[in-house]
């Protein structure tokens, strides 16, 4: 038989023996203590990475919605800003304008007032002067009256007393 | 650096040879090539280192009269001529293989049959060699993952087996058997591709320890193979078996003669795994052998000159080839494997 011939294809019973104990062997031990913990090992390190890779993306994602969101914040702050500065100026010159009209106002008021005040003042002291220049030449003309000229030369010189003692106020 | 060590180391091989095997010729008058070659690919009792001096291994014999174990030493004389061994028969080596002598010598056929030799031979010591090796260095790279956790990044021998148990992981488990069942068969796949890897490479070591032609062996490659027939066949389904007798989507006549075929398939799967790695390793050595013996038939060391060169050539080929038949044999064994534990699928478009 070929089998018989050739050395090289006739298995030996001792080399199949010994390699099936050896393989058996080897197969339960290195399954055991080697080839699993190392595989979980290795896929736990992966999905670790995976893990990680992917948090860093989120995060990643997280910060630029974040930054997106404080600029759109900031624009949102700057705007209020400039219609915040913008209103106040309006007030401001609102109250300005008011203040000055009214100032204006109260100002033509009071010097209406004043000088409603000082016609009727200067009237009144012209109606005082008048009656009083009446009442002294009233007076006057009383003594004038009352006092028997004898001569022309007293008479002068009694007008002249006469005027002398009026004091126009 | 490498090259000049292996050329440097190769012709002080040689020039051993050539003193010895000078010897040899001298007595016997000529050179016989394919004698030298078989007698350094095949299986041996004991290791021979170099000259004269060789490893007595352990013979362990189990004949109708008992179990029987004596030192390997104890068959051959100092010229490494198998003499008789009396113990419970009579034994003696018959180009290597242990037979039952009678008293006059002869080999008695009949009860040699029934001696069962389970020696602990060249290639089983390789064999447990590359045990122990793969053992140690596969022990500490998976101590380390406990030592310094998951989290820092591989060192030492573990950073080379790590990418080499990812590849197996990913190139050959993953594709051919599916997501859902490779985890299952990653050990198996492993150790097979480890244990082909390390004898192959012990293979190519031309001296002690290494120099067997283990993973070259016919019984090597046959208990691999036979553990992946199991393997293959426990993992089988419905849908497997169906598609070998009944192969759905044909004809009834096309059935009937497809299944046989397929039948023989489910045999010769595992049988050309066994073929393949056997023959690849062996005519590597085969070849490194003839080119070495260049030197004997041309009975001149200047043939060295020739065959060095190509020899170192070989070895590089050899190297790629010790990983590449690794490689196909697990690929394979995953893909048998997937095949035999494929679920049904509906489309029949791949009939």
């Amino acid at each position: 038989m070929f089998l018989e011939i050739n050395p090289l294809v006739l298995p030996d019973i001792g080399l199949v023996f010994w390699n099936t104990v050896a393989f058996i062997g080897l197969l339960f031990v290195l399954g055991k203590f080697a080839w699993k913990p190392m595989l979980k090992a290795i896929s736990d390190r992966e999905q670790g990475i995976e893990d990680s890779l992917a948090k860093a993306d989120k995060m990643k994602a997280d910060l630029t919605a974040m930054q997106n969101e404080n600029e759109i914040l900031l624009a949102k702050a700057r705007e209020e800003r400039a219609t915040l500065i913008k209103e106040a100026k309006e007030a401001s010159e609102k109250m300005i304008a008011e203040a000055k009209d009214k100032a204006k106002s109260e100002y033509e008021r009071i010097v209406a007032d004043a000088q409603v005040a000082i016609n009727q003042q200067k009237n009144a002291a012209l109606t005082e002067v008048k009656n009083q220049v009446g009442n002294l030449v009233v007076e006057v003309a009383e003594k004038v009256l009352s006092r028997e000229l004898a001569n022309k030369a007293d008479q002068e010189t009694y007008i002249k007393q006469l005027s002398e003692g009026v004091k126009l106020n | 650096m490498v090259f000049s060590f292996v050329s440097i180391f190769l012709l002080n091989t040689i020039t051993l040879f050539a003193n010895e095997k000078a010897a040899a010729a001298n007595e016997e008058g000529s050179f016989n090539v394919t004698q030298t070659i078989l007698e350094h690919i095949k299986d041996d009792h004991s290791w021979h280192l170099w000259g004269h001096t060789s490893i007595a291994l352990p013979v362990i014999f189990y004949t109708p009269a008992g179990l029987e174990v004596f030192s390997s030493a104890k068959l051959i004389d100092e010229h490494h001529e198998p003499v008789v061994y009396k113990g419970k028969f009579d034994y003696k080596l018959v180009e290597g293989k242990a037979k039952i002598v009678n008293a006059a010598g002869e080999v008695d056929e009949a009860a040699s049959k029934k001696l069962w030799d389970f020696s602990i031979t060249k290639n089983v010591a390789s064999l447990f060699i590359s045990v122990i090796i793969l053992l140690l260095v596969v022990l500490t790279a998976a101590g380390a993952y406990k030592k310094t956790g998951i989290s820092s990044a591989p060192k030492g021998v573990q950073s080379i087996l790590e990418p080499i148990v990812i590849f197996v992981r990913d190139e050959i488990a993953l594709p051919n058997i599916g997501a859902k069942r490779f985890a299952k068969h990653m050990p198996f796949l492993l150790t097979i591709f480890f244990i082909i890897l390390t004898n192959n490479f012990l293979g190519l070591i031309p001296i002690f320890p290494g120099g067997a032609n283990v993973s070259g062996n016919i019984a090597f490659t046959m208990t691999l193979a036979v553990c992946v027939f199991i393997v293959v066949n426990l993992s089988s389904n419905k849908n497997y078996w169906q598609h070998i007798f009944w192969m759905p989507g044909m004809h009834w006549s096309m059935k009937l003669f497809l299944a046989p075929i397929e039948f023989i398939g489910v045999f010769t799967k595992p049988i050309s795994l066994m073929i393949r790695l056997f023959a690849n390793i062996t005519a590597g050595h085969i070849l490194v052998l003839s080119l070495v013996c260049l030197v004997f038939i041309f009975k001149t060391v200047y043939a060295a000159a020739v065959a060095v060169p190509f020899v170192i050539f070989i070895f590089m080929i050899e190297l790629l080839v010790a990983f590449l038949q690794a490689y196909i044999f697990t690929m394979l064994t995953a893909m048998y494997i997937g095949m035999a534990s494929e679920e049904a699928h509906h489309d029949q478009a791949h009939h």
